[in-house]
């Protein structure tokens, strides 16, 4: 109990906010970050789902890539989508994959005049800004902006929080951004979130990210720390970077072909292409699933999954307790034969088996507003 | 007349004859955020002092429980295995974990009185 947070630990410009608001730190990817305020990870969820949560997410990477139509053609070598369609202000969901298919990180693409703006995963920040930088042969201006917080609001009474405060966001749809004026300075506000709430990403220069996110809460809004993160993105059903993805998994195993695009995956001209359609046609060995336990047993990473036979399956690779499903929920890995909904599992939890079954996706439904994506 | 004793684990004991009435401290839950789930020894089943005598979970992580002297199990709160929320409410009383029948009550003397914990709980978080 009670670990020590590390001196030389980064902070973002919420940290006073974060300690006016009793916070508990946890060292994550480097920065000291909110694990979760007084009120505890349960109300924190809850409050999100029914309210309007506050999430610094400013340790996250916002990489700037500047470039004209070469930029696009060189990107699509990279990423499977059709960038070229992308329309200006649009989002796409994506990966940094190697030459096998394995994941180096997910990301959100947004096209931005002039180019393009990447949100990275933290902890993968520095090893994606030079994997590209080398992809793209240092022929573009990249910056991975540290001058700007990244501030995330969710859940379905943040529209009208943040319209309070940045006038015009309403108008956004689901996956699309633009810029918008806050005091003078320019913000870009991103329809889009991590909960499976209709939300919004605000990236903002860090001179003004307390005094805005002072205001969101004023307006009624509330911070919620990383713990409550987890736990409604699992219920989500969305994948956490470290635990559902790595470099060991595609996006085929990871049930993300969605994502691909397959105007790109018949012409098959970028990195891990040849992969991703050889594991389309000849399918996988072992593909992400949900799964929920049939009693109250929070089944954790890396607990064992058994077939009916005793036989390992799989591994767990995100496990907790979902508020608002008020039960165990969890996501993991297992044989492709044993990945249809309904099929019954065993979990090993401290030396005993426990039944559970595969099921669908999300646990908890959500509620994106309708947007052009 | 029945004392309350602390163990170094965070548990609470309560004797009254000879049987003892076992939970966690309001310190444990608010260390342990929101408990999520309850796992409790059989009724009837043998518990050794110090030894793992149940679980109780978070939304962040496991942890065990432990009996601070031995025995065997009586009773067991169903309540709290139903709604572990519980324990976060009224973890010194109404959400105990489990009564045992003990066998030598010389265990407790190495336990901590109430001023006593009080002063580790501060010690071990300062």
């Amino acid at each position: 109990m009670g670990k020590r947070v590390n001196m030389d630990t980064k902070k973002t410009s919420l940290y006073q906010l974060h300690q006016d608001n009793n916070a508990k730190f946890v060292e994550f990817a480097g920065y000291q970050m909110p694990i979760q305020y007084s009120d505890g990870i349960v109300e924190e969820h809850k409050f999100t789902r029914n309210h309007s949560g506050i999430f610094d997410v400013s340790h996250m990477g916002q990489l700037f890539i500047h470039g004209k139509e070469d930029l696009v053609n060189d990107l699509e070598k990279i990423f499977p989508l059709d960038l070229k369609k992308l329309k200006l202000n649009h989002s796409k969901y994506s990966f940094l994959m190697n030459s096998d298919a394995g994941i180096y990180d997910d990301l959100i693409i947004t096209k931005i005049e002039n180019g393009f703006l990447i949100i990275l995963n933290a902890a993968c920040k520095e090893n994606d800004f030079e994997i590209l930088s080398k992809l793209l042969n240092n022929k573009y201006e990249m910056v991975l902006d540290e001058k700007r917080s990244l501030i995330a609001i969710q859940g379905p009474k943040s529209v009208e929080i943040l319209n309070d405060v940045i006038k015009g966001v309403e108008d956004l749809n689901f996956m699309t951004g633009n810029w918008f004026l806050l005091n003078d300075k320019k913000v870009y506000v991103t329809r889009s979130g991590y909960t499976g709430e209709d939300g919004f990403e605000i990236s903002v220069e860090n001179e003004l990210a307390d005094k805005f996110t002072r205001k969101l809460i004023e307006k009624g809004a509330k911070l919620i720390g990383l713990g409550a993160r987890d736990t409604l993105r699992l219920e989500a059903g969305l994948c956490l970077y470290g635990h559902e993805l790595d470099k060991g998994k595609t996006p085929i195993e990871a049930n993300l072909k969605w994502a691909i695009s397959k105007e790109r995956i018949s012409k098959g001209d970028f990195i891990g292409s040849d992969i991703i359609i050889k594991q389309l046609n000849d399918g996988v060995q072992k593909v992400r699933v949900g799964i929920k336990p049939e009693g109250r047993i929070i089944a954790r990473e890396k607990t064992k999954i058994f077939n009916q036979s005793d036989l390992y399956i799989g591994e767990i690779t995100s496990g907790t307790f979902g508020p608002s499903v008020n039960g165990p929920v969890a996501m993991g890995y297992v044989e492709n034969e044993f990945s249809k909904k309904d099929t019954k599992v065993f979990l090993e939890v401290r030396g005993k088996k426990h039944p559970a079954n595969i099921c669908g996706l999300p646990f908890y439904k959500k509620n994106y507003v309708k947007g052009a994506n | 007349m029945s004392e309350v004793k602390y163990s170094k684990e965070h548990e609470w004991i309560k004797l009254e004859g000879d049987t003892a009435t076992i939970g966690i401290t309001k310190h444990a839950t608010e260390m342990l955020g929101d408990i999520v789930f309850t796992e409790l020894p059989e009724k009837g089943s043998n518990v050794e002092k110090d030894g793992t005598a149940g679980v109780v979970e978070s939304t962040k992580a496991a942890s065990d429980v432990y009996t601070p002297v031995s025995g065997e199990v009586v009773d067991t709160n169903q309540a709290i295995v139903d709604d572990p929320s519980k324990i976060n409410q009224d973890p010194e009383n109404t959400a105990w974990f489990f009564k045992l029948k003990i066998k030598d009550k010389s265990e407790m003397d190495s336990l901590m009185n109430k001023d006593e914990y009080n002063k580790f709980t501060k010690e071990s978080s300062s």
